[in-house]
């Protein structure tokens, strides 16, 4: 103890990253075989896959996995995905996927994926966009950018927590809408191209997170945002215009 | 081998730029930040490099601009799975900077960190020898905010999560000391040619 060091020194701006969350990272490095039980759709251009994963050590509502495919050369695909479901302890998990146009895997799981089939994934990785069930989440999705969130959702449901959770969703129509029949008071959606008759066509905008902002919960939001980078930065650009703290933000951008 | 039934993947393409379980981006450059991008301009942005350094510095703006220009082109990784080939980018390398704050001999490693509070660590060495820059251009143009402007880090050769966006500075240690995406579970030197994603590997 002769040589002192100086910790790191961040500068006192007006920018901050949100601290981490503490979860488990002994499963992060150990790839396991999933067996696909079921396929459901959900949109014309989603479906979620159900797999039974014998070993899976649990995660957070947030977390997201690393998943691979072997093509008999050897070939393999590897992709990051968030996982959909709640924690629980079925031993089964889900994810849904967009089918992307020329995507290697979502194609395969969209065309030739069938129950029975066995890939293999790793995780649950990263503690940053988890969401504990301990603190008041304000979540902020667009297209497939909802899927972390649903399972923050659902985690709210099946546990029965008292914390308050609100959820804004962007879809370009009903018809696009992932988990449509699932979304509940907790829930409000905007429809960027089509909306059913009555509600507005148009961007998420100042009018619909101002609102949710100025609820200050006690102990304040966690505000998730998951989406492209272009949803991603208007979504938190109208947080902090609307009084949300920057280190109380946490994003996940496609890519 | 755990050959996925019916899967055969995108015709192969043979190479050597591209790191294992890496494909290319093309014309993408998706933007990764977990955190919301700043409204940096180039006058509250500085750059300061302290610690187990003979000279602790920092530069403004104006100064750090003056110093010698130097670029990279060459290829990007980074850990989510896509590589980007033959980028531009200028500024200034980082050996420039440190010939100016001295490391001690006892220093081995630094943390990088940037003006939203965002953290990376690495190997001194890894920072050294013409293979780190602080670079402001990407294309010949200003860099943009999403993607670290006014100036970031710029660690070519290992995932690109460790060339911190608006960088503000540099502590040199002598100990690694995790950052940000290694205290969430990311490996503490990764290097893509070796597949080091996540802790472990």
């Amino acid at each position: 103890m002769t040589e002192t060091v100086p910790a790191p020194r961040v500068p006192a701006t007006r920018f901050a990253v949100p601290g981490r969350i503490a979860v488990s990272e002994r499963a992060a490095s150990v790839w396991q075989t999933a067996t696909l039980t079921g396929i459901r759709r959900e949109t014309p251009h989603a479906a979620t896959f159900r797999f039974a994963v014998p070993d899976w050590a649990g995660h957070l509502p947030g977390q997201h996995l690393m998943l691979r495919l072997t093509a008999p050369d050897g070939y393999v695909a590897q992709r990051h995905y968030s996982i959909a479901s709640a924690p629980d302890d079925s031993g089964h998990l889900e994810l849904t996927l967009d089918h992307v146009r020329d995507g290697e895997v979502s194609g395969w799981f969209h065309t030739t994926a069938r129950p029975g089939d066995t890939i293999e994934l790793r995780g649950p990785l990263s503690g940053f966009f988890a969401w504990p069930g301990d603190r008041p989440a304000l979540l902020l999705g667009a297209g497939s950018g909802v899927v972390p969130l649903m399972s923050m959702v659902r985690h709210h449901r099946t546990r029965g927590l008292g914390v308050p959770l609100r959820m804004l969703v962007s879809a370009r129509s009903p018809g696009e809408l992932i988990y449509a029949g699932e979304l509940g008071a907790e829930t409000t959606a905007v429809f960027t191209r089509s909306a059913p008759a009555g509600v507005p066509v148009g961007r998420l905008a100042a009018e619909h997170v101002a609102p949710l902002v100025a609820e200050r919960p006690p102990g304040g939001w966690e505000a998730y945002v998951c989406g492209s980078n272009g949803f991603a930065e208007h979504a938190s650009r109208l947080l902090v215009e609307a009084g949300q703290p920057v280190e109380r933000i946490r994003i996940e951008r496609f890519g | 081998m755990n050959v996925t039934r019916g899967f055969t993947g995108r015709p192969r393409v043979t190479d050597p730029g591209l790191p294992p379980g890496q494909y290319d981006a093309r014309d993408e450059w998706p933007v990764l930040s977990a955190e919301v991008t700043p409204g940096l301009t180039p006058a509250d942005w500085s750059f300061r490099i302290d610690g187990l350094v003979e000279r602790p510095h920092t530069w403004d703006w104006e100064r750090a601009r003056a110093l010698p220009a130097s670029e990279y082109e060459g290829d990007i990784h980074c850990v989510t799975g896509w590589s980007k080939f033959g980028v531009r980018f200028g500024g200034v390398a980082l050996d420039t900077f440190l010939d100016v704050a001295r490391p001690a001999a006892a220093a081995t490693h630094a943390v990088a960190y940037s003006h939203t509070g965002y953290s990376t660590n690495l190997p001194l060495a890894d920072l050294t020898g013409g293979r780190a820059w602080i670079a402001w251009e990407y294309g010949g143009e200003p860099l943009a905010p999403e993607h670290g402007g006014p100036a970031r880090l710029l660690v070519p050769h290992l995932y690109f999560w460790k060339s911190a966006k608006w960088i503000a500075g540099i502590t040199l240690l002598d100990h690694d000391e995790p950052g940000f995406w290694e205290g969430n579970g990311y490996h503490e030197r990764g290097n893509p040619w070796e597949e080091q994603r996540y802790s472990g590997d």
